[in-house]
């Protein structure tokens, strides 16, 4: 039983959350492009295409029986030990405004 | 003569209490504090059971958890619980309990006449003898086999008990209440921390429970257990075992309860499960002595020293007649010399050459010796003892045999998150091979046999983590008591010398001998994981816990490897088994999961509505009043609507409350089609895909305001949409203003379906202007009622003229009532589920069914819906050269062919005249009878899609051997120009 230390309702269960993939992965950026298929391959590794590290690994989790915000957890996938836990928004913010 | 007697005195059983049970249906009695197997041994002893495959006759070999002989099965009926280890479980008044594998009786076993054949069934005999003539013969043979071979059958009834399942946390957890445990337990609890000690016994004590009751062993845990009692951070727990360690130093603990009777009629439970926490853990779980490898190993009156010594000191069992004590180590000495004490004549037959004479003062000890057979097959009668080099030694007459061949100390919890033991050549043992930072070991588990050396590093544990955990109390200090400490130095010996070739058993619950290694060995399953599976030792219920270090050690002499090169197999949880309604707890029948329920629900259980699963949903199917089956009902209801007015409960539908400055951007991008200008006052129906393309969802949302949409979901994706739209908010665009805001329970809906649908609304809201110039197609009226918000939505599922209504569910089921009495007068009538989705497929809308999270918009015939000149979620993706193919599936119509046949769900489409065979060239997806076609249609996806409009094709159904014919149309197969629509 992982415990997760959400960062708005403190340590619960790990079945109170939802798993929600790889949280290192940056979106291609939203927006048509110029030529349609430009973004295919960027696409294309977004969806199909993932590291599976060994070690401290950072992923999405949902509190869906909770508060429900989304969070940015690190792990570490050899020991499923868990490390640390950030909003996911602060994230995405920084990412968005560098 | 008997084996077994009841010492007139001594033991920690109650003799003012005595216990009827039943073994086979006869009577017999025992005292409070018996186990099953103490009580039948007190009453003589001899054979329990019949072994798995030899029917070999067994008695009682230990007196804890690893019992490999002496299981039963317990109650009968609904109750009846087989393969129960008789030595773990209590004796209760009126316990019913019944041997196993023997028939008629395990005293007279038919069976045992596979001892004759023993010869032929060694390991793997089935699996080469059983596999002709034919390929599948072994599928024939089997079931006869496992008849043959096996142990107690488990009950087809329902268990009528109550378990019950809870969460805790700790912070010190230690687990075994011996010295060790103990020591580790006050030493933890002195300091301040909150500890859990967790035994698996009735009782706390651990190897104490051996010393003589009111003897200093036995004081000093009186005293401890006091303590700890009266401590208010301490919670004593006993009858549990630690079951599993899992990640985040989670835990899994079963306590059985049934000494208290529990009443499921009053909720209490006999099992409860309990997931554990803890911040530290102290294993302190012991060791379990190994048995003696020899020729004829498993008669009854054979049994561990220590258990021995446990029936002697604790139930005041004894051997009736002269006892042989055989030992490779220093722990057999304790039994010896308790015996001696006791006044029973007992011999001891040391392998080694040499023994600590403090040890042998005044026993009767022969060195050097090998234990090379027994007499009685029904109870052991007298032991040959022989010279190392096998020249005879002595007979000795023997009516107990205890042995010992070392300590495995368990390791299994601590292995269980992947922790491989390590061998410790000093100890002739696998030791923990290593702890998580918050763990630590300490007695015998770690080899620390003597008793002070385990008292002392208990102690030491329990006070680290406490203190490692910011207690910083005294926890002062702690003695051993005073009494003789034994260890367990030895030399390791693990096969005696066996020059008839008798059976020598290793695993005796799953008859696993010597042999059966040997041959494992030659035949090349030498690793110990082919080992186990080709022999099936340590397969058992009891796990191998006392055969599997023999097992090994012997197979790494055949290899000529040392023991840890051969390696241990893989320690999994559970340490012993687990009935699965402990893990189930509550969650059985009606709780198994939650059910929703629409507000309407009650008004449809009390007015002819008969309900279906749908997802966690509880849904109304039909109504009685259209028929008594949904095969009737449902062509009524669709009449009803196509010709007249009908109503049916849509509260089902996923509702999303989108609010913000940049909730019209955030819906134009999660939606193919566009919804940035979408008017205020305006609805529109959008499709979602994923990343992938692939269509996740579809549904109507409305703009009530210039910032504010009401979204709707189909039913089965709602909580995916839900959290798909707050996955997109906080990870990929934050900088947008929105907020969503799940709504599904807060607001009911119904949809107002036919021709008569306007004026069916026009009673319920007498004076409203319901014109199509006030309310067009796709448009929406916000009003209240009496205060009562109200959502009316122009839109349309079935095809016909109709409405969605919207209202806070309190107020459904009133706003429900008063329009099925407004609009009484035109004969509206509710219709259910198995109608709508018929009504939706004759007007060729999508649903869950035809969106199998494999097709993408195209493949749905909705690809012109996306926008060309914006981005939305899955854009990109849908442009892959296979997605676009012209022989990629799309949504296609088909009209059966043949009068009196049936189209069906799920069947597989094949081009006229192609061979069926394969995966075909596509499926159908939904099906209904078609009351304006008057015949079978079905939506389906094809290969090629409406290419093949007009052609005649083949529905194959293989499970019912069927094939129809079918033609391929468009899959709107009413109303193509929406007529009906806009009236």
């Amino acid at each position: 039983m992982l415990r997760i230390p959400c960062p708005w309702c403190g340590e619960r269960d790990y079945n109170e959350f939802r798993y929600g993939g790889d949280a290192d992965k940056v979106r291609p950026p939203f927006g048509k492009p110029a030529v349609e298929g430009a973004d295919l391959k960027a696409w294309h590794d977004q969806v199909f295409v993932f590291d599976n590290p060994k070690g401290p690994h950072k992923e999405y989790w949902q509190h869906v029986q909770g508060c429900r915000h989304w969070l940015v957890l690190e792990r570490n996938t050899a020991t499923n030990q868990v490390l640390q836990a950030w909003p996911a928004r602060e994230f995405a913010l920084a990412r968005v405004k560098p | 003569m008997k084996g077994f007697k009841r010492l007139p005195s001594g033991g920690r059983i109650d003799r003012a209490k005595a216990i009827s049970f039943t073994l086979d249906g006869k009577a017999k009695q025992g005292f409070a504090g018996d186990t099953l197997a103490s009580a039948l041994l007190a009453g003589g002893g001899g054979v329990v059971g019949r072994s798995f495959k030899y029917h070999r006759p067994r008695g009682v070999m230990t007196a804890g958890p690893e019992e490999p002989n002496a299981l039963f099965t317990l109650g009968s009926g609904a109750t009846q619980e087989p393969n129960i280890p008789g030595t773990q479980a209590e004796l209760l008044e009126g316990l019913a309990a019944r041997t196993q594998n023997g028939w008629p009786s395990v005293g007279f076993d038919v069976m045992a006449i596979n001892q004759r054949f023993a010869k032929l069934l060694t390991a793997g005999f089935y699996y080469k003898t059983f596999m002709g003539p034919r390929k599948r013969s072994w599928m024939l043979y089997e079931p006869f086999i496992r008849k043959a071979a096996g142990l107690g059958e488990a009950s087809a009834d329902p268990d009528p008990a109550r378990y019950d399942t809870r969460r805790a946390f700790t912070e010190v957890l230690v687990v075994g209440s011996g010295p060790a445990g103990l020591a580790a337990a006050l030493a933890a609890a002195r300091a301040g921390a909150r500890v859990i000690l967790a035994e698996q016994d009735s009782d706390l004590g651990g190897s104490l429970l051996s010393e003589p009751v009111g003897s200093a062993g036995d004081a000093w845990r009186a005293t401890a257990i006091a303590e700890l009692a009266a401590l208010p951070q301490v919670t004593l727990m006993t009858r549990t075992t630690v079951q599993g360690l899992y990640d985040g130093n989670t835990l899994g603990l079963l306590e059985r309860r049934d000494h208290l009777s529990p009443d499921p009629a009053k909720g209490q439970a006999r099992q409860v499960f309990t997931t554990l926490t803890a911040q530290r853990i102290v294993f302190a779980t012991g060791a379990i002595e190994r048995p003696l490898v020899f020729a004829d190993n498993d008669r009854p009156g054979v049994m561990l020293a220590s258990s021995a010594l446990a029936y002697l000191q604790r139930y005041a069992v004894a051997p009736s007649g002269p006892a042989l004590v055989v030992t490779n180590n220093d722990s057999a000495y304790r039994t010896a010399h308790a015996f001696k004490a006791a006044g029973l004549q007992v011999v001891v037959a040391d392998t080694r050459a040499t023994v600590d004479a403090a040890l042998t003062a005044g026993l009767e000890v022969e060195t050097a010796a090998r234990l090379v057979g027994v007499s009685g097959a029904h109870g052991v009668t007298a032991a040959r003892l022989a010279r190392a080099d096998g020249s005879f030694l002595r007979a000795l007459p023997s009516t107990l045999v205890a042995v010992s061949g070392g300590w495995s100390p368990a390791v299994h919890l601590t292995s269980h998150t992947g922790i491989k033991p390590r061998w410790d050549a000093a100890t002739a043992c696998f030791l923990p091979g290593g702890f998580a930072a918050t763990h630590a070991a300490c007695g015998a588990v770690m080899g620390q046999f003597a008793l002070g050396q385990a008292i002392a590093a208990g102690f030491t544990a329990g006070r680290d983590a406490a203190a490692a955990l910011g207690h910083a109390g005294n926890s002062g200090a702690l003695a051993a008591p005073d009494i003789q400490s034994f260890g367990a130095a030895g030399e390791p010996l693990w096969r005696m010398p066996n020059p008839r070739h008798r059976k020598a058993f290793l695993d005796f619950q799953n008859d696993v001998s010597d042999k059966d290694v040997a041959q494992a060995f030659d035949e090349g399953y030498r690793s110990v994981e082919h080992l186990k599976r080709y022999t099936t030792l340590g397969m058992g219920t009891d796990q191998g816990k006392t055969s599997n270090i023999n097992a090994l050690a012997i197979m790494a002499g055949l290899r000529d490897v040392t023991i840890p090169e051969a390696g241990t197999t893989t320690f999994r949880p559970p340490y012993t088994p687990t009935a699965i309604g402990a893990l189930a707890g509550r969650a059985v029948g009606k709780h198994f999961r939650p059910i929703r329920r629409s507000p309407l629900h009650q008004w449809q259980e009390a007015n002819g509505g008969v309900f279906i699963e749908a997802g966690p949903w509880l849904r109304c199917w039909y109504y009685t009043w259209a028929g008594d089956s949904a095969a009737s009902a449902y062509i009524k209801e669709m009449e009803l609507v196509r010709r007249n007015v009908g109503v049916s409960d849509v509260s089902y539908l996923g509702k999303i409350d989108v609010q913000g400055p940049d909730a019209p951007e955030f819906l134009n991008r999660v939606y193919v089609n566009g919804f940035a200008k979408l008017p205020v006052g305006k609805a529109r129906y959008g499709v979602m895909l994923n990343d992938d393309a692939v269509a996740l969802d579809d549904g109507t949302t409305t703009r009530l305001s210039e910032n504010r949409f009401f979204m709707t979901t189909t039913t089965a994706q709602a909580g995916e949409v839900m959290s798909w739209l707050e996955f997109l908010l906080e990870t990929a665009w934050p900088e947008l203003r929105v907020q969503v805001t799940s709504i599904t329970d807060a607001w009911g809906g119904m949809a107002v379906s036919g021709p008569n649908a306007r004026k069916a609304l026009e009673l319920t809201f007498p004076g409203r202007d319901l014109s199509s110039a006030a309310l067009p197609y796709m448009g929406v009226l916000e009003f209240a009622v009496e205060g009562v918000p109200i959502r009316l939505i122009r839109l349309s599922f079935s095809g016909e003229l109709a409405y969605e209504v919207y209202t806070p569910a309190d107020y459904t089921q009133d706003l429900w009532e008063h329009l099925l009495a407004a609009a009484a007068p035109l004969g509206i009538k509710p219709y259910g589920l198995e109608a709508l989705a018929s009504l939706r497929i004759e007007k060729g809308h999508v649903a869950g069914l035809d969106l199998d999270h494999r097709n993408t918009l195209d493949d749905i015939g909705l690809g012109k819906m996306a926008g060309k000149e914006k981005d939305y979620i899955g854009r990109a993706m849908r442009f892959r050269p296979k997605l676009q193919a012209p022989e990629r599936w799309s949504l296609v119509g088909l009209e059966l062919l043949d009068a009196g046949q049936k189209l069906r769900g799920g069947s597989i489409l094949f081009p006229q005249g192609a061979e069926l065979k394969g995966h075909g060239h596509g499926w159908i997806t939904s099906v209904t009878w078609s009351i304006e076609l008057n015949k079978y249609i079905a939506l389906a996806l094809y290969d090629g899609g409406l290419k093949h409009a007009g052609e005649e094709i083949v529905c194959a159904y293989p499970l019912l051997n069927e094939t129809v014919r079918a033609k391929v149309v468009s899959p709107h197969f009413i109303d193509q120009e929406g007529k009906r629509l806009h009236v």
